[in-house]
């Protein structure tokens, strides 16, 4: 319990046994970057069953498999556990804590995930298969017609949960409590406001996912009625659940990485955020809508008409505060001294593409309207808009922004550039024509297609193929920057970028902030 | 040993290494994958097979109850060692305080179901809105009670007679466990589980204001009385189980009411013996290792905030499922 300062122990131990943040941190990114490779991996297997209508290499019930799994390994093995990794390596060196609040619940929250996604993707070599009901898994089709599979399903959410709950409270004792004398909640950077309100949505939403399936637990193996209209239950019941949990998450996922974007571009425009104060309530308010439009996802379930109308007015106000962002952040770009590396290239992108499926997310809030978009292709397009150019390129954008600050090491900006340009062609190759499909009627999880749509899912699934490969080549450049890129010692790797997390030597020591620092009063948020 | 720096300002403790974290995940998945197991044997496996599920489940949950045994003695330990800054122990409040909000949203979760059920569900199937197709092409014959002493399934008579696809069949109790089928209030068990439990915090508080005085007499007396009262609130719950599996044809396959019963007082019963194990654990170490003082205590208040929510939800139970 000495004062003298420990490094980092050395072997498997260190990364097993560790409470240090960075060292979690590090865990969480690679872990969540292998579950994106395995994520895409099933993606790439539908892309190329798509290629061509018709049935070429799967069975459906196996694509109906990689669908689902596709879905949740990218939303609770990939995007969620990688904010997560960048809150453990950033919110305690921008707020100047020496680690996290919890540090020992801290590595827990982290272990439980390998063994539980090992537990998941197992399920694929099971009798009956991996679950098969999307990763939206609505009852029936997850109780009643479910493989034995399901059991494993059921109890690797419960404990992801679990992990995710104690993240969260984690991350909230954190900014609640270890913020250096001064760093007061509006000084705080965006990123370290966007994560304290996703955890509370995480601590009210996780919770209900865990009643949903434990509802659906019951019903499989102990009788239960709660979504069999026959002993006086409802399957509806089980999509208001789902939903009530489901959009405060897309918003759980998409909060962190309008903090990263928030850090981002100031950075690269050198001029301070525009609009702080509006960004930190813009973000409140989207949390709290977030609440009440969960049944946008439900229009064509059979909704009276006041509540369809509720639901789309709510889901509407949403634009407000996520246009005060847009507008906030292309004013910050406003006459600043704008400069193109990687991460403000992945910012830009995220800022346009992320729009885009910002709008089509109130195309599809209209309920008359939703009623021919519903389930179709439109869907898909909407959704990877936002969560691939909008979660997923914002990560991109950190980790190349942040990295050399971890390693002392400067990634290869060309290699950097040409990742940006080679996702951003393969991602509107991929995800572009399926607007034009889904709104001519093709629906999404059937493996087989009308041979109208054909040309447009061929680009689909090259664009697909080459925004899978582009990850290779992020992979590489990651890589060979942390064994032999060039170094850098500047404390401030980019001469625009402020913050707390900046003052600290280059690459950041093992503990930071052992003592809380002094806070300019001056020196408002970066 | 709480360090200081020269401007006095009192280090957090940030603890070495540790192994708690790998025992408990090894701990928490071994009694995941034994439960799943233990389900899938019993609703899809052979019924004579012999399987290893039983033991999986027993050595993974012993060994993370024995992880959180330690976990939680090393927690006490650094506390009395004085490694425990002020900062720190605020951190435990706050974590004990979202804690305890993420299980009131998980409380939410069952009571919307049961809202929902009652008030859209039952009448939809009864023939309210759209014009009642529901009701006359499915489950013709079916009107809404609550509680629901029919199913929609033997309304229409029986799962073999139902249009819509077979996924069990439920029979329903013929008498609930509402105040109004009640033979007299003081044969009524939910009357007398809500004044023990509602009792209960009263008595908790107590042994609080016991400790807070430093009179560890009062403190150590009222606490048992506490855990005394949760383990009869316990024992009552299950009299009541009892009774409504072998008399009132109450069971997990009586339909929405009976899943709804079920769900909510069983995972209520659930937290009262997780709340009681809290608190005896709190007066073992008062009555055991002579822990706690009027101002350190946080072991016994955090359990007592836990006694305090599962009374509250209670409250709601007794109000939703057993009176209105």
């Amino acid at each position: 319990m000495g004062d003298h300062h420990h490094g980092p122990a050395k072997g498997l131990s260190r990364w097993l046994f560790t409470t240090n943040h960075k060292d979690i941190g590090t865990m969480y990114l690679w872990f969540s970057f292998s579950m994106f490779m395995l994520g895409g991996t099933f993606a790439m297997i539908i892309r190329a069953e798509l290629f061509q209508p018709g049935l070429q290499l799967v069975e459906p019930a196996f694509f109906n498999q990689m669908t689902t799994l596709h879905g949740l390994i990218m939303v609770f093995g990939a995007i969620m556990p990688s904010f997560v990794g960048l809150a453990n390596w950033l919110i305690p060196m921008m707020i100047g804590a020496p680690d996290m609040a919890l540090p020992r619940m801290n590595n827990w929250s982290f272990w439980i995930l390998p063994p539980t996604f090992l537990l998941l993707a197992s399920t694929l070599f099971m009798e009956g298969g991996a679950p098969a009901a999307g990763w939206t898994f609505y009852a029936p089709l997850s109780t009643t017609y479910a493989a034995p599979s399901v059991t494993f399903f059921i109890f690797s959410v419960h404990v992801l949960g679990l992990s995710s709950i104690m993240g969260s409270i984690n991350i909230i004792a954190t900014v609640m409590n270890m913020r250096a004398p001064g760093m007061t909640y509006m000084k705080m950077p965006l990123f370290v406001w966007t994560w304290l309100i996703t955890a509370f949505l995480l601590v009210a939403v996780m919770p209900v996912l865990a009643g949903a399936v434990t509802m659906m637990l019951m019903d499989v193996h102990f009788g239960t009625s709660f979504f069999s209209a026959a002993g006086g239950g409802d399957p509806v019941l089980f999509q208001h659940v789902f939903w009530f949990f489901g959009h405060p998450e897309v918003y759980i996922i998409i909060l962190p990485a309008f903090g990263v974007v928030s850090q981002i571009i100031p950075a690269f425009s050198r001029k301070p955020l525009f609009g702080y104060d509006s960004m930190v309530y813009a973000t409140a308010s989207i949390a709290f809508l977030s609440f009440i439009v969960w049944a946008h996802h439900m229009y064509t379930v059979g909704m009276p008409v006041a509540g369809e109308l509720f639901f789309m007015y709510a889901t509407m106000l949403i634009a407000v505060p996520t246009g005060v962002k847009v507008f906030n952040w292309v004013t910050t770009m406003w006459r600043g001294s704008l400069s193109f590396e990687t991460p403000m290239l992945f910012c830009i992108g995220f800022l346009v593409l992320f729009t885009i499926g910002g709008f089509t997310g109130l195309m599809l809030a209209i309920a008359p309207s939703d009623f021919q978009y519903h389930d179709t292709y439109f869907v898909v397009a909407h959704f990877h808009y936002v969560m691939v150019a909008g979660a997923v390129f914002s990560m991109s954008a950190a980790i190349y922004f942040w990295l050399p600050k971890w390693c002392g090491r400067m990634y290869n900006e060309t290699m950097g550039k040409t990742h940006f340009w080679i996702s951003f062609i393969g991602f509107n190759l991929a995800f572009f024509p399926q607007h034009f499909v889904g709104l001519a009627g093709m629906p999404r999880r059937i493996p087989d297609y009308a041979l109208q749509f054909t040309d447009f899912n061929m680009m689909s699934s090259i664009g697909a193929f080459i925004y899978g490969l582009s990850q290779v080549l992020f992979l590489y450049n990651v890589i060979a920057t942390i064994v032999a890129g060039k170094p850098v010692s500047d404390p401030k790797v980019w001469d625009g970028a402020e913050g707390l997390e900046w003052t600290i030597p280059t690459p950041a020591p093992y503990h930071t902030f052992e003592t809380p620092p002094k806070i300019d009063p001056a020196h408002a948020h970066s | 040993m709480t360090s200081q720096t020269s401007a006095g300002y009192e280090k957090y403790y940030v603890p070495e290494k540790s192994r708690l974290a790998a025992c408990a995940t090894i701990g928490l998945i071994l009694s995941i994958f034994g439960a799943a197991n233990i389900m899938n044997d019993m609703t899809f496996g052979d019924p004579g097979q012999e399987t290893s599920s039983w033991t999986i489940f027993t050595l993974g949950i012993l060994f993370f109850l024995a992880t959180l045994f330690s976990w939680f003695r090393v927690t006490i330990k650094e506390n009395i060692a004085g490694m425990n800054s002020a900062q720190l122990k605020k951190s435990y409040v706050l974590g004990m305080f979202w804690f305890i909000f993420s299980e009131v949203m998980f409380f939410f979760t069952f009571f919307g179901a049961l809202f929902f059920v009652r008030n859209l569900v039952g009448p939809w199937l009864a023939g309210e809105g759209e014009g009642g197709r529901m009701n006359g092409l499915l489950w013709e014959g079916f009107t809404f009670s609550w509680p629901m002493m029919q199913t929609p399934q033997e309304a229409v008579g029986g799962a073999g007679a139902q249009l819509m696809a077979n996924n069990g069949s439920f029979t329903s109790a013929h008498t609930s466990m509402s105040f109004r089928d009640a033979h007299s209030w003081w044969a009524w068990l939910p009357l007398w589980n809500t004044i023990i439990l509602l009792s209960s915090s009263f008595t908790c508080h107590i042994a609080h204001m016991g400790i807070l005085s430093g009179n560890r007499k009062k403190f150590n007396l009222w606490l048992a009385i506490t855990v005394l009262l949760g383990l009869a609130f316990v024992y009552l719950q299950a009299v009541e189980y009892h009774e409504a599996y072998v008399e009132f044809g109450l069971t997990l396959n009586a339909g929405i009411y009976g899943s709804t019963f079920f769900m909510l007082t069983g995972f209520h019963g659930f937290h009262v013996m997780m709340g009681a194990t809290m608190l005896l654990i709190q007066l073992l170490r008062s009555v055991l290792g002579g822990q706690f003082t009027a101002d350190d205590h946080f072991g016994f208040e955090a359990s007592s905030w836990y006694w305090h929510f599962v009374d509250v939800v209670w409250v709601f139970l007794f109000l939703f499922v057993y009176i209105l």
